[in-house]
């Protein structure tokens, strides 16, 4: 034990006395840690911003879209679907990308025109004020219904009952405020679907959310819904019905799938930095030689030798690891400040790269530490 | 002490043999002063790497403290070198990185002492050789001499018996190489078994016994040797 604080202590000190060989040789492993670690958090945290959306929404949901764009449907179309017994209710809506603006605040929205039960049926909820009802859709009124997100940018505040901002050439006032979801939804403006038609300047409308009776129904409301589609559209190609539960395992899949390959790309990088740890401590025993020899000549064992040069190895990647995990912290809050989001730091990832970064130091260093420890004194002693 | 009986050792060079240990036997009694004494090429060296037990002769018994060192592995040489043989090279053969102290530390690492008791001994042993004001100095930071006394102090520390000193004076001047010969007569006195290799009449006569190397065989006198 003794031997092996006293041969980390002699790593330590050699790997200061060359601050500007050990900081590039570390190099390779701080930018292969700082690879996993950001890439697989970024995508962890994205697909769990989309699956809260999604799941917020109900295992009871379906999603009805038409995709053929010669056909067009309007709202008492999409109302027909409520007729079947399976089906509670229906919600259609329109989206018109935009840009608010308040003050001299721009911010691009996603406003999405709605009726009276889409909040219930998508699983909104209001902190402050009220939803979109009937009225306004009758009268076509300026209102929204703001999510936190788009509160925050437009007006750095979460009082904003009564407050008013400029969208499509229109002044909307708000009269409610949606509560903090963590996903997309908080960066959603509802307005009525009326009105929302009219900045369209069409009544064609595209999706809908259809609610069905109970979860365990869900099978029977989407086939009423494929049915009434084809009835409506007369052509099984134009339109899709989602279930919600599928499309999120479906997304799940795809979204691991794609972070294991990401994080797979980043660990061929960390490989690379192993081979540049090998390099250095091969140039390392040889610039050492006679170091070796002295050591051998007043005693050291080969293990001694072995164990001098591994654990040097070993402490290169580590310490490069968690400079990489320091540094890989700081990008994701500069990606997070950039990017407007909280991305956490997947923990998942960052032990598995200092695990891997542990393995590529004994693995890389064993070769030159073996080579060392093979010396013979004599050998290394006449070569300077 | 030390028992050398029919060593051979032979190195092919390209197309040339050497003979390099050729018959060659010594014995050597406890605190007995020999020089072994002779020019490049003589062999010399390859008989100070057999004592050192930096090298193993092809046949012959070298018995070292009652201990067959040609039946010893490569851990036990190691054990020998660090417990029984202190170490004096011509190029002082210090670690430039550490500290005086810490050099005369090292082999006390490879026997696994505490730290405590470490230090205790290599500062004691710094000490004996007049150099515990200069402990925390580097090697670069000393003269050749009190380097070469560095050296000593780190033979010393072991508690090794034996000192083998390869041609203790040799990168020194004739003032400090006094010192350094001055310093390995006291040794003797006290009681340590010294080896020393030179190829310098001069220095060789200090010593109690000198045994001349000629062509890897050993001769009493040097009117033997020259005969050859």
């Amino acid at each position: 034990m003794t031997m092996f604080f006293n041969s980390l202590r002699l790593a330590m000190r050699s790997t200061l006395a060359n601050k500007m060989r050990s900081f590039l040789t570390m190099l390779g492993i701080i930018i292969g840690v700082m690879s996993v670690i950001i890439l697989v958090s970024i995508a962890q945290s994205t697909t769990s911003s989309i699956t809260n959306a999604i799941s917020s929404m109900g295992s009871d949901l379906l999603t009805v879209s038409v995709t053929d764009e010669d056909i067009t449907l309007d709202l008492d179309d999409f109302m027909t679907l409520a007729d079947y017994d399976g089906i509670a209710g229906v919600a259609p809506y329109l989206t018109v990308s935009s840009t608010a603006r308040s003050g001299s605040t721009y911010t691009s929205v996603s406003a999405v025109g709605v009726t009276g039960d889409y909040m219930e049926i998508a699983g909104s909820d209001l902190e402050s004020g009220r939803g979109i009802v009937a009225s306004d859709l009758e009268w076509r009124t300026y209102t929204a219904v703001i999510g936190s997100g788009v509160a925050g940018d437009l007006f750095e505040s979460y009082d904003v009952i009564g407050k008013t901002f400029k969208m499509s050439g229109h002044t909307f006032t708000v009269v409610g405020l949606l509560s903090e979801s963590g996903s997309s939804n908080d960066s959603q403006i509802l307005i009525p679907l009326t009105t929302a038609q009219r900045i369209a300047d069409s009544t064609a409308i595209t999706s809908a959310y259809v609610q069905a009776t109970s979860t365990n129904t869900v099978d029977i409301a989407q086939a009423q819904a494929e049915y009434q589609m084809l009835l409506l559209t007369r052509d099984e190609d134009s339109y899709d019905v989602y279930n919600m539960s599928e499309l999120l395992d479906t997304l799940d899949d795809v979204m691991s799938t794609l972070s294991l390959m990401l994080g797979g790309i980043a660990a061929i990088s960390l490989l690379v930095g192993g081979i540049g740890i090998m390099n250095i401590m091969l140039v390392s025993v040889a610039e050492r030689t006679r170091e070796i020899g002295i050591r051998k000549a007043i005693g050291a064992r080969r293990s001694h030798i072995m164990m001098q040069f591994l654990i040097e190895a070993c402490v290169l990647s580590i310490l490069g690891g968690l400079i990489g995990l320091g540094l890989s912290a700081l990008g994701l809050q500069i990606f997070g400040m950039i990017a407007d989001m909280t991305i956490a730091i997947e923990w998942r990832a960052a032990i598995i790269a200092l695990l891997f970064c542990v393995v590529i130091g004994v693995a890389f260093g064993s070769y030159p530490a073996a080579k060392a420890s093979k010396m013979t004194p004599i050998e290394a002693l006449q070569r300077n | 002490m030390l028992i050398l009986e029919h060593l051979y050792k032979t190195y092919y060079v390209g197309d040339e043999t050497v003979h390099a240990l050729d018959d060659a036997s010594l014995h050597v009694k406890p605190a007995e002063f020999v020089a072994i004494c002779g020019p490049s090429g003589s062999g010399k060296t390859t008989l100070m790497n057999v004592i050192g037990c930096l090298d193993q002769p092809d046949s012959g018994r070298y018995i070292l403290d009652g201990v067959d060192v040609a039946e010893c592995s490569d851990n036990e040489l190691s054990m020998i070198r660090s417990e029984k043989i202190g170490f004096v090279f011509q190029q002082f053969n210090l670690l430039d990185s550490m500290s005086a102290l810490e050099n005369v530390e090292l082999p006390l690492i490879y026997q696994k002492l505490s730290q405590k008791e470490r230090i205790e001994r290599a500062k004691a042993a710094l000490d004996q050789v007049g150099l515990s004001n200069r402990m925390l100095h580097r090697p670069s930071q000393l003269s050749g001499g009190q380097q070469q006394r560095v050296a000593i102090a780190r033979a010393l520390a072991s508690n090794s018996r034996v000192i083998l000193a390869d041609e203790p004076t040799g990168n020194l001047d004739s003032k400090s190489g006094n010192d350094v010969m001055r310093m390995i007569q006291r040794l003797s006195s006290e009681g340590y078994t010294i080896v020393l290799i030179t190829h310098n009449e001069e220095i060789a006569r200090q010593a109690q016994r000198t045994v001349y190397v000629r062509d890897g065989r050993l001769f009493r006198s040097l009117e033997e040797a020259e005969q050859l």
